[in-house]
């Protein structure tokens, strides 16, 4: 009984692990979002700031380093996306498609002239990564029974980064909800006419919002490259950008729920993992493909069962034109 | 979603246009041209693309003669890699994995004057040289070593895309570890069904990690380049990880215990050198313990993990397999893992 209870909280642990892109992401993108910016192009700013993190903790060996660069890289990203949807109102999904496929090629390349290593950075040492760090009083916290046991086994033992992905949930939500700066923005995305009447740059309102998911984006890249592996592996981020992407709109473009739907994504995951080759009772083992497909399956179930309608920002996708 | 790969493919297909058109120009100047087709992980994925790329730099250094090469990063790919290079008149054209087999095999038979190696497939053709490994063997052995090294009795395997070959392994792998303790408790997972499971180390490395919550402390890895997210794993938790096909003890050392050699780069310099001097046959090469076709590594990274007990014990078995008292199951040959 204790061996499975322990054995649930490391299933907890490794979805904190798992979803910990996702958060930053579905985050980066509510801001978009709720601006009325479309970003498809979480993936491709995630793994921009993945290659950007994986390569300068590879030259400079320091973390904090390559945390600015990958945000400074996943930033200007966004800009661009910025400059060609806001700017020049272009169509939002194929800047972002653009932004994604580019990177995809970009990284290799770069990686390859750089490091020649067929587009991987170098593998880094301990101290340029964010490693797992112990949580205070593990020791006495720890010997205290359930609880203990939960905040030791799951809660303690992150990188630095899972628990910034954590903090950013409560963070947007004050900053969307509690702030004037997200009143504007909750405003620009729905109705950006009545904000530009109010006397309020509807430009620059939105390039903040752009700007602000870019740096999001680039700490998941970063914990991706240097917190859960340890270099950038070309398409390392594998469609979670996507994901996140679903996530939100999962969660109807709310923080909390958002965030509900990221660690439900992460859940599934871990659970596929380790439910593969395990005998269930009744049932026998499991064929992997059936597992892998699992959260997929649980995804359309939930979406079509469970979710109910969501409501995109009214203004979202449309370019915004001044009327003179 | 599909729509990017479509973009994606077309992309990769002008990056090979582009690859193709200068290994024309370095090869135009001498007669005898080989090709090589990596397969997906590419051929730095330091394990199995990287064994044959090893193999083919070290032809060129010693004879100068250069070689055309592609990486295939999609499964269209494959067929057109291929046929491309018996087009510009590459010969002989080496396959690299299972999954070329198909390509290999229609392309032959368009240019029945170009050799073709395959390595990891058979093709029966009468210009294909089909060379396939006994990695049961190799893998039987580096069971025996997770076996005796382990203190929980329980050791763990990742394989990539779930497929025949990688049972092979893991079978091998299991009757290993039983040899030396009928006990001994193999925890098997697959990271995935595609290829893209090659190429994955942060799943390789939640696998790893949910083997170890299960009490496994040595993990043996046989995906491609999602295996070194399974070592790093390893080594962030203290446990001990197996490497595979080459040599990938230096990756992680005090981490890695050894690796299962598959010496794909003695096969892969043996097709350009053969073809070369005139001493290439087409049919089945099938290379086992006896040919040292496979093998388990040891040198300065891992000789402190490795007592001389396990030594002597690995060393024995592996005569006893070579004069047949140990009779490792072949996965691939009844698809089911019973000895």
């Amino acid at each position: 009984m204790e061996d499975l209870f322990v054995l649930v909280l490391r299933t907890f642990d490794a979805m904190l692990r798992v979803a910990t892109p996702l958060i930053f992401c579905a985050m980066a993108g509510l801001f978009s979002e709720r601006s009325g910016i479309v970003d498809i192009g979480l993936e491709g700013k995630m793994l921009a700031g993945a290659f950007a993190a994986g390569a300068i903790a590879a030259v400079t060996g320091n973390a904090w380093a390559a945390l600015l660069v990958a945000v400074m890289v996943s930033m200007s990203l966004a800009l661009v996306h910025g400059f060609a949807s806001i700017t020049h109102r272009g169509d939002q999904v194929i800047s972002g498609v653009a932004i994604n496929l580019s990177v995809a090629g970009l990284t290799v390349v770069l990686g390859n002239a750089w490091f020649r290593q067929g587009g991987q950075t170098p593998t880094l040492g301990a101290e340029a990564r964010f490693m797992p760090i112990t949580l205070p009083g593990v020791e006495t916290i720890g010997a205290i029974p359930i609880f203990g046991t939960i905040y030791a086994e799951s809660i303690s033992g992150h990188s630095l980064l899972v628990y910034l992905a954590l903090a950013a949930v409560p963070l947007t939500a004050w900053v969307v909800y509690k702030t004037r700066f997200g009143l504007r923005l909750r405003a620009v995305g729905e109705n950006p006419a009545a904000v530009d009447t109010a006397g309020i740059s509807v430009t620059w309102l939105r390039y903040r919002a752009v700007m602000i998911c870019g740096a999001l984006c680039g700490f998941a890249g970063t914990f991706l490259a240097i917190g859960q592996n340890a270099s950038f592996v070309r398409d390392m981020s594998a469609g979670q950008g996507y994901i996140a992407l679903a996530a939100l709109i999962f969660g109807k473009w709310r923080p909390w729920t958002a965030f509900g739907a990221c660690l439900i994504f992460g859940l599934l995951d871990a659970v596929a993992i380790r439910l593969q080759g395990v005998e269930l009772p009744f049932i026998g083992e499991v064929p992997v493909q059936l597992i892998q497909a699992l959260p997929y399956i649980l995804t359309v179930v939930l979406l079509a069962g469970f979710i109910g309608r969501a409501v995109a920002p009214k203004a979202i996708g449309v370019p915004y034109v001044k009327e003179r | 979603m599909t729509n990017t790969q479509g973009v994606f493919a077309k992309t990769a297909i002008l990056g090979a246009a582009a690859a193709m058109a200068l290994g024309l120009g370095a090869a135009s100047a001498q007669d005898y041209s080989p090709a090589v087709v990596f397969d997906m992980g590419g051929k730095f994925d330091k394990s199995f693309n990287q064994g044959v790329y090893d193999g083919v730099e070290r032809f060129k250094e010693e004879t100068g003669v250069s070689y055309r090469e592609f990486e295939v990063t999609n499964e269209t790919q494959r067929e057109q890699a291929v046929r491309r290079m018996a087009q510009r008149g590459a010969d002989p054209v080496l396959g690299v994995g299972f999954a070329q087999a198909d390509a290999i095999g229609k392309v032959a038979a368009e240019f029945p004057e170009t050799r073709f190696s395959l390595i990891d497939g058979v093709v029966d053709a009468p210009n294909v040289q089909s060379i396939v490994f006994k990695e049961h063997e190799g893998s039987f052995l580096v069971g025996m070593l997770a076996a005796m090294k382990s203190e929980t009795g329980k050791v763990g395997f990742v394989g990539g895309m779930d497929i025949p070959l990688i049972r092979k392994f893991a079978c091998g792998f299991e009757q290993g570890a039983k040899y030396v303790n009928a006990g001994t408790e193999v925890i098997q997972n697959m990271t995935g069904s595609t290829p893209a499971a090659w190429n994955n180390p942060g799943r390789g490395g939640e696998l790893a990690k949910a083997q170890f919550d299960r009490g496994v402390d040595v993990v043996y890895a046989a995906a491609g380049g999602t295996g070194v997210g399974v070592y790093q794993a390893a080594k962030d938790n203290g446990k001990f990880a197996i490497g595979v096909d080459s040599n990938q003890n230096y990756l992680q050392p005090g981490t890695m215990l050894t690796s299962m050699l598959k010496r794909v780069d003695v096969a892969a310099y043996n097709v350009f050198n053969d073809a070369q001097a005139g001493s290439w046959e087409p049919g089945f090469k099938v290379l086992g313990l006896a040919e040292n076709g496979v093998g388990w590594a040891l040198d300065e990274h891992n000789e402190d993990l490795i007592t001389p007990e396990m030594k002597a014990a690995a060393d024995r078995a592996r005569d006893d397999i070579i004069n047949g008292t140990i009779t490792v199951h072949d996965y691939m040959s009844d698809n089911s893992c019973t000895y």
